[in-house]
């Protein structure tokens, strides 16, 4: 069990993060799109972005350059990523549920890096206040992680339930919805009994995380939390190829398309970049269009089908 | 009550429609409209529609579908259906929208946040067939299962979907049932954008099978492209027109206007939508009034397509859109003017300003900017002598989404309304979170078999909802009121809308523009330039 324990965490944290770099990839290598944004945007001056006002709000805004205030941005992304305001503000009812779930997720998170910060520090600086900062970072771990499995299963048992009873989720809920869900609740119910229940015997949480820096096979791992260490790192290895992957999405749905208000200025780098764009060779099938797969888009674009008609 | 509206109903291979819709299932309207009196029965679709065209969605009819003769014919068309959903998530042929495309199919989480948020869905009962993540999850199955060739494991993650020529046809028609004013895609936590969904699927339909609503394609983008303007008016026509709009308002005001044209050099290229020239000439005329008291060096333009700001590309066909933009930017190079400025018209605003920013490169960058920053600073700095009393009747504004959602032109217009009408009151809500006037994405001019009643019914409903609220203290036939919509496109809507409830024999409540209300208070103006008659 140990040993299949640490291949997990190992295996899981590393499809985890080349699952991420290849969903970035993919979304980064997207050509640059037509401008699409959507008010309010966080960076306006602060007095319009409140109500959602813009640069275009101004005459002869060309003249000075865009200010963008990134406070509002990082702002906008707190409230969003911790609080998840959208859901506050719009679905109020699906709020608790899901923030339960994000915060217990954001925990575990916390907890997951400060074992391996706490393990590899003991590691590698010996000493009483070396020693003395390891053991604490390990009690707040015994707190956050407690907390966040906590909070991880209560937030995906109601989500659960939710799904399975609201009649309007009919259309939208597939199994592997119901899969996803049921997958939280089974690693993180493993986690809570293999670690927090009343006859826990086996390794704690702070041997796990040090034995797994030095591959160590004594560390005896119980049956339970070995389980649910499985499943957890199965569970990371698999988010990246799902719709769960919101978290990498939301960044470019944020800044490339709804708060994306960067100017063309005249031979700026939007401007070269739209050039760039104007290069692709669409091959559009309806006659108007005229595409051929060898004009280039700005040619179609110069193109009048309604002159062609008059012939 | 209708029967839930499964998604595999869409694909039923009858050419039943999926839904009916019932005047009591949809949502309540406040006073007077509450009084079934009031209420209008829906005009049925005509025997030779039902029989020669795809109807098979809900009781009304968009695009006119031809329906095919053979199965030969139904299999042709879903390959070609197959061949756009392709190029829909291609680079070369869809950089345009790719990546919110992308990202929409591939995230959304079906937490329905969105939902409540469209008008349309509200207004309808709720009736699942216009939920907004309706027409996106049917895309979602088609481009999993079609695109990304998923087998049993995508669609047990996915969700399946059956691919027939009924399915394509009524996906058709319901990408004409959203007004893609974008107000679900603010509130989706994830930021996934079910309005661009529609516009794809109708995009996909026009740029691939050569399918879109007649109004927008033949008689919109390539009749503007040919004459000049979607309505159809040549530049000797315009011309005219304005030289008579000129007279009237001279007349009307007292003072002398005369509109410049293919002014060389001038500041500012003002572009009207010219519509409001052919249905509302006050509003141009008004405009030149403004600008020639406030000594704007200004002109307008008779090249082709640079008198109409108009550009339904937006709403179907990128490169109808492109072609319209280009030729909106070619006038004013022509002319080297400094700007270009966009007239009362949302969709222009957001097409050339903002969507079209993405489009232009060297000469072509020219500014383009609303008129309202300009026309809110000529009213602002003293040059002109307003008296707000002229304007002493309730006034509230509608914001077009494309102005305000989609632009963040929110205040200016405020700025004004509120210095120079004291019965101003907003709707609720209103600003970037306002709801669309129901004629969005070129419903304002879709007047086709019985589209009317779905639009005034279900579409402009909500908006209704809102105009009646607003005046709720004032509503009886004693007090003129006048609703301000700085748009050529959701005026069209109102004009009918409010026609189609009577709401100006009854209650007296007028539509028209802001520019009309700032020439209605100048002190150098004779008064009464809002003439209270309905047109
Ligand atoms: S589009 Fe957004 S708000 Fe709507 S269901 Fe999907 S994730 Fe939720
Ligand atoms: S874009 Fe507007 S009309 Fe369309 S689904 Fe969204 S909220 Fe409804």
């Amino acid at each position: 069990m140990t040993v299949a324990v640490y291949v997990a965490m190992y295996a899981g944290a590393l499809l985890f993060l080349v699952g991420c770099l290849k969903r970035i990839y993919q979304y980064a290598r997207t050509p640059f799109h037509l401008r699409w944004e959507l008010y309010p945007v966080p960076h306006e001056q602060p007095d319009r972005a409140r109500y959602g006002g813009s640069y275009f709000e101004s005459g002869e805004w060309w003249l000075s350059p865009q200010a963008v205030h990134h406070r509002g941005d990082w702002t906008a992304m707190f409230r969003e990523i911790v609080f998840l305001r959208g859901l506050w503000e719009f679905n109020p009812r699906l709020w608790l549920p899901s923030f339960l779930f994000h915060f217990g997720l954001y925990l575990s998170i916390v907890t997951a890096g400060l074992a391996i910060a706490g393990a590899a520090f003991g590691a590698l600086i010996p000493g009483v206040v070396a020693g003395r900062m390891t053991a604490d970072a390990f009690v707040i771990a015994g707190w956050t992680g407690a907390t966040g499995i906590l909070l991880v299963l209560a937030g995906s048992i109601w989500l659960l339930i939710r799904r399975a009873t609201d009649a309007t989720l009919k259309n939208y809920t597939k199994a592997g919805d119901i899969f996803n869900l049921t997958f939280f609740i089974a690693a993180f119910a493993c986690l809570a009994y293999g670690f927090l229940g009343s006859t826990v015997n086996g390794a704690s949480f702070e041997e796990i995380a040090r034995g797994a820096l030095r591959f160590d096979r004594g560390t005896h791992v119980g049956a339970t939390a070995g389980l649910g260490l499985i499943l957890v790192s199965a569970l990371a290895a698999y988010i990246p190829f799902t719709h769960m992957s919101h978290f990498i999405a939301k960044y470019f749905t944020w800044h490339s398309v709804r708060w994306d208000d960067r100017r063309n200025a005249r031979d700026g780098i939007v401007e070269s970049k739209v050039a760039v764009s104007l290069r692709n060779r669409p091959t559009w099938a309806a006659a108007h269009v005229g595409a051929d797969g060898k004009k280039s888009w700005a040619e179609i674009a110069s193109a009048n089908p309604a002159e062609e008609v008059r012939k | 009550m209708s029967h839930f509206t499964r998604l595999r109903d869409l694909s039923r291979s009858n050419r039943e429609p999926v839904i009916h819709l019932d005047n009591e299932e949809l949502m309540p309207l406040p006073a007077p409209l509450d009084d079934p009196a009031r209420e209008h029965a829906w005009t049925p679709l005509s025997e030779q529609c039902v029989t020669r065209y795809e109807c098979g969605l809900d009781d009304t009819c968009a695009v006119n579908i031809p329906q095919p003769k053979t199965a030969e014919e139904e299999k042709e068309l879903v390959g070609r259906f197959l061949s756009g959903l392709d190029k829909l998530f291609d680079k070369q042929n869809n950089w345009t929208f790719l990546q919110p495309l992308l990202l929409t199919m591939e995230h959304c989480t079906g937490c329905q946040t969105c939902a409540e948020s469209c008008h349309i869905f509200e207004a309808s009962g709720f009736n699942e067939l216009y939920r907004p993540t309706y027409r996106s999850e049917i895309l979602r199955r088609l481009y999993f299962k079609y695109v990304r060739h998923g087998g049993l494991l995508s669609a047990w993650q996915h969700g399946n979907i059956r691919l027939n020529w009924p399915l394509v046809a009524r996906l058709i028609e319901l990408s004409y049932r959203c007004n893609l004013c974008r107000r679900c895609a603010q509130t989706c936590p994830i930021g996934c954008d079910n309005g661009l969904v529609a516009h794809e699927l109708r995009k996909l339909f026009s740029q691939e099978m050569g399918i879109a609503a007649r109004e927008l394609h033949e008689q919109g983008s390539m009749l503007q492209l040919k004459a000049g303007s979607s309505t159809g008016m040549t530049a000797e026509i315009v011309k005219d027109n304005v030289d008579f709009i000129d007279e009237d308002i001279s007349e009307r005001t007292g003072i002398e206007v005369h509109t410049p044209w293919d002014v060389k050099g001038a500041d500012v290229l003002l572009i009207h939508n010219a519509g409001e020239i052919m249905a509302w000439p006050e509003n141009p005329g008004a405009f030149a009034l403004i600008l020639t008291m406030a000594g704007v060096n200004w002109t307008m333009s008779s090249e082709l397509a640079g008198y109409d700001s108009i550009n339904y590309g937006l709403w179907y066909d990128d490169a109808q859109f492109a072609r319209v933009a280009l030729k909106h930017v070619e006038a004013a190079k022509k002319l080297g003017v400094k700007q270009i400025i966009v007239g009362e018209c949302g969709h222009a605003h957001k097409a050339l300003c903002v969507t079209a920013d993405r489009l232009l490169t060297g000469d072509f960058n020219i500014p383009r900017t609303s008129w309202l920053p300009l026309v809110r600073d000529i009213v602002m700095s003293g040059k002109i002598k307003f008296d707000p009393a002229r304007n002493d009747f309730p006034v509230t504004l509608h914001d077009p989404c494309n102005m305000v959602r989609l632009m963040g032109v929110v205040e200016p217009q405020r700025e004004i309304v509120r210095a120079l009408c004291p019965q101003f009151r907003e709707m609720e809500p209103h600003g970037v979170e306002n709801y669309c006037c129901g004629g969005g994405s070129g419903f304002a001019i879709m007047s086709g078999n019985n589209f009317p009643d779905w639009r005034f019914h279900v579409a402009g409903r909500k908006k209704m909802e809102q105009i009646l609220n607003a005046f709720a203290d004032c509503i009886g036939p004693e007090t003129p009121k006048y609703l301000c919509a700085p748009c050529s496109n959701c005026k069209g809507q109102f004009r009918d809308m409010l026609a189609y409830y009577d709401m100006w024999e009854q209650n007296r409540i007028m539509y028209g523009g802001l520019v009309e209300l700032i020439v209605n208070a100048m002190v150098d103006v004779k008064p009464g330039f809002i003439e209270w008659e309905w047109r």
